[in-house]
C-alpha cells in the first residue's frame, strides 16, 4: 500500500510539473541526445562489445541490433531510390526497412536479430555504401 | 502417427498445440520468434526489469497462463523458435533457421501466423521516427524502448489508447492521440461492442485515464503530413475545419491490422473480399478449415485479437484431431464456437468504430509515398492506370509501377494501394483484385545451408 500511495502521488506530482520533473526524479534513465530509441527502463543484461560504423557504443546482452543502435543514432540505412534516411517502421520482422550489415558482409534485419558481443554492424549511412556481391 | 504442424506461437498456435498434447500427439510449432507469446503477449528479452503487470494491466493474467502453458507443455512438442517458414508446397514446409534451409513434412498444417498493422500513408511516413503503432508496443515490451521523448499516435485503431496508456504509464510524453473515426460512428457501433463488455469498458478507461492526464485526444482527424526533414518534428492534421499542429520526434501509425495470409495462399486457401474489414481473407468453415489437411486460426484467419486468438486455435484444433478419427467432446466443441462467434461480432464492431477510412487513402495526394520498399508515389500509380490500355487488376498495376513489388511483398502498401486504383478506375475496391503472395514470403539469404 505504501508503495502504490508512493507512486500515486510520483504521477500526480509530474502530472503538474511536467516532463522535467520526471526525468531528474529517475523515473526515466538519462538517454544519450542523439537516438531515436529511448530506455522506458534500465537494463540489467551484462554490457557487451558492439561497434556501429566503426565507433564502440554502450550496448547490453539481450538488445536487438535495431534497439542498440537506434538508442544512439537517428536512422539504420539509405533509401536506395532517394537517398533518403530510414530507421525501419513494423518492427516486427515484416516490412523489410531495418537492414543493416554486421560481421563479414551478413545482411541483417535489425530488429529482429540479437546484438552480440564484439559485433561490427554497418549502417546505411556510414557513407561507405553496402558491399558488393 | 499423423505429423500435425502448428505456425506460429502466439496466443492461436500455442492453444491450439497445447489441445493437441492433451490428446497425447506430439505436434511441430514452428516459430519466427525468439520466445512465444507472438506480438500482443511478447516477453521482455532477458536482462530487461521491465514491469509487465503494470505493462498489461487487466490483460496480465491471460499473459501470464499463456506463458505458463508454454512451459508445461514445452517438453511434449517439438518446438523450432527462430525458424521462418518460407514456403509451403504440397505437404511440405519449407524452413530456414540460423542459416540453414530444411523442410518438415505434415499431414495436417494448422497456421497461427497472426497480423500485421495496416496503415494508410501521408507525406513523412518514411521519415525516422515513424513506427508502425503494434512496433510502437513490441519496443516497448521487448527492448523496453519507447519510440520517441515525446510520441503521437496517430490512425484509426483501438490499440491507439491502449499503446499511449502503456506509454503514458511507464513515463513518456505522450503528445497527442489522434483518431481518423468520428466520435458518432464509434457511438454508433455500441451494439456489436457489448458483445464484449470488459474489453469495451478497458477501452473507455484506457481512453480516460490519458484525458486526465492531460493528453491530447482528438476523434474524427483529418492527417495532412508528418513534418520534418531528416527526422520527424511534428505531426499536421485538421481537425474541427481547422488546421493545427502538434511537435513531436515520433509517431506511432495503425488503422487496424492485416492478416498474416502468404502461408495459407501457398498452402491452398482459398479468399473472399471481407466488407467490414476491408481486405481480403481466407475463406474458413466455422471450425477452422480452410482446406483438405489445413486449418487457420487466431489473426491469421480474421482480425480478432488475442481473446479470440485463443479460441479459435482450440476449436481449430480440436477440429484436426477430430478429422483425423481422434475422440472429441462435442461439447468443447460446440462451447469454443459460441465464444468465437460471440468475440467476431465485438470485432466486426472494432471495425466500424475504428473505420479503416478508405477514402482518405484513395485520395492521398500524387507527392505521397506509398510503396516504402520500391519508393513509388501515388501519382505514379495513378499515371499508369490513366495510360492507354493501363492496368486495372492490381497485380498488373504492381507489375507496371513496381508498388508492392518490393522486400515486404506489398505487406504496407496494398491497403492503400487497392483504394488508390478502385477510386481511379471506378470500380468498388472487391473488383480490382488481390496482390498474389509468392515465396518465399519473407527475403531469405540465397547462400542458406541445405539440411538433409
Amino acid at each position: 500500500v505504501p508503495g502504490t500511495l508512493a507512486r500515486v502521488l510520483d504521477r500526480l506530482r509530474w502530472a503538474r510539473e511536467g516532463d522535467g520533473r520526471r526525468r531528474s526524479a529517475g523515473r526515466v534513465p538519462a538517454a544519450l541526445p542523439t537516438g531515436q530509441l529511448v530506455p522506458a527502463v534500465p537494463r540489467d543484461g551484462g554490457a557487451i562489445d558492439l561497434s556501429v560504423d566503426g565507433v564502440l557504443v554502450e550496448a547490453f546482452a539481450g538488445e536487438s541490433v535495431l534497439a542498440a543502435v537506434l538508442r544512439h543514432r537517428r536512422a539504420l540505412r539509405r533509401c536506395e531510390f532517394d537517398g533518403a534516411p530510414r530507421a525501419g517502421f513494423c518492427l516486427m520482422g515484416a516490412c523489410q526497412d531495418c537492414w543493416v550489415w554486421v560481421g563479414d558482409d551478413r545482411r541483417v534485419r535489425a530488429c529482429t536479430t540479437l546484438a552480440t558481443d564484439g559485433m561490427a554492424v554497418r549502417t546505411g549511412l556510414s557513407g561507405e555504401g553496402p558491399p558488393i556481391g | 502417427l499423423a505429423s500435425l504442424v502448428v505456425v506460429g506461437a502466439g496466443p492461436a498456435g500455442l492453444r491450439a498445440a497445447a489441445a493437441v498434447v492433451a490428446a497425447g500427439l506430439r505436434p511441430v510449432l514452428v516459430d519466427e520468434g525468439r520466445q512465444v507469446g507472438g506480438q500482443g503477449y511478447r516477453a521482455p528479452s532477458p536482462g530487461l526489469a521491465l514491469d509487465m503487470r503494470a505493462l498489461m494491466g487487466s490483460e496480465v493474467g491471460k499473459y501470464q497462463r499463456i506463458h505458463a502453458l508454454f512451459a508445461r507443455i514445452r517438453d511434449q512438442i517439438d518446438y523450432r523458435p527462430e525458424t521462418l517458414v518460407w514456403a509451403v508446397q504440397e505437404g511440405v514446409l519449407h524452413v530456414a533457421s540460423d542459416g540453414r534451409t530444411g523442410t518438415i513434412p505434415y499431414d495436417a498444417l494448422l497456421l497461427a501466423t497472426g497480423a500485421r498493422d495496416r496503415v494508410v500513408p501521408l507525406p513523412g511516413w518514411t521519415l525516422p521516427g515513424v513506427f508502425s503503432l503494434g512496433g510502437a508496443q513490441v519496443v516497448l515490451k521487448d527492448q523496453g524502448c519507447f519510440i520517441g521523448r515525446r510520441v503521437v499516435f496517430l490512425g484509426s485503431s483501438p490499440l491507439l489508447a491502449l499503446v499511449a496508456r502503456q506509454y503514458h504509464q511507464l513515463g513518456a510524453d505522450v503528445a497527442a492521440v489522434l483518431d481518423t473515426t468520428p466520435l458518432a460512428a464509434k457511438l454508433s457501433a455500441w451494439r456489436d461492442l457489448l458483445a464484449s463488455p470488459r474489453t469495451l469498458a478497458r477501452g473507455l478507461a484506457d481512453r480516460a485515464r490519458l484525458g486526465g492526464a492531460g493528453a491530447m485526444m482528438l476523434d474524427g482527424v483529418r492527417p495532412l503530413a508528418i513534418g520534418g526533414t531528416d527526422r520527424v518534428e511534428s505531426v499536421r492534421f485538421i481537425h474541427g475545419g481547422a488546421e493545427k499542429a502538434v511537435s513531436c520526434d515520433a509517431v506511432g501509425l495503425g488503422y487496424g491490422l492485416a492478416s498474416e495470409t502468404q502461408l495459407a495462399e501457398l498452402a491452398g486457401a482459398r479468399f473472399h473480399f471481407d466488407p467490414v474489414f476491408r481486405q481480403w481473407l481466407p475463406q474458413i468453415d466455422r471450425d477452422g478449415r480452410a482446406g483438405p489437411g489445413l486449418y487457420l486460426a487466431g489473426d491469421g484467419a480474421a482480425i480478432g485479437g488475442a481473446d479470440t486468438a485463443e479460441a479459435s486455435g482450440a476449436l481449430a484444433a480440436l477440429t484436426v484431431l477430430a478429422d483425423l478419427g481422434r475422440a472429441c467432446p462435442e461439447r468443447d466443441r460446440a462451447r469454443l464456437r459460441r465464444q468465437v462467434e460471440r468475440l467476431r461480432r465485438f470485432q466486426s464492431g472494432l471495425a466500424r468504430a475504428f473505420a479503416w477510412p478508405a477514402g482518405q487513402a484513395a485520395a492521398l495526394s500524387d507527392d505521397t509515398l506509398v510503396c516504402r520498399c520500391e519508393a513509388v508515389m501515388a501519382g505514379e500509380i495513378r499515371a499508369a492506370l490513366a495510360a492507354p490500355l493501363g492496368p486495372r487488376e492490381i497485380n498488373r498495376v504492381k507489375a507496371i509501377t513496381r508498388c508492392g513489388m518490393g522486400r515486404c511483398q506489398g505487406r504496407f502498401c496494398a491497403p492503400a494501394l487497392q483504394e488508390i486504383v478502385a477510386a481511379a478506375t471506378g470500380r468498388p475496391v472487391a473488383e480490382v483484385g488481390r496482390l498474389r503472395g509468392q515465396a518465399p514470403v519473407k527475403p531469405v539469404p540465397l547462400d542458406l545451408g541445405v539440411d538433409a
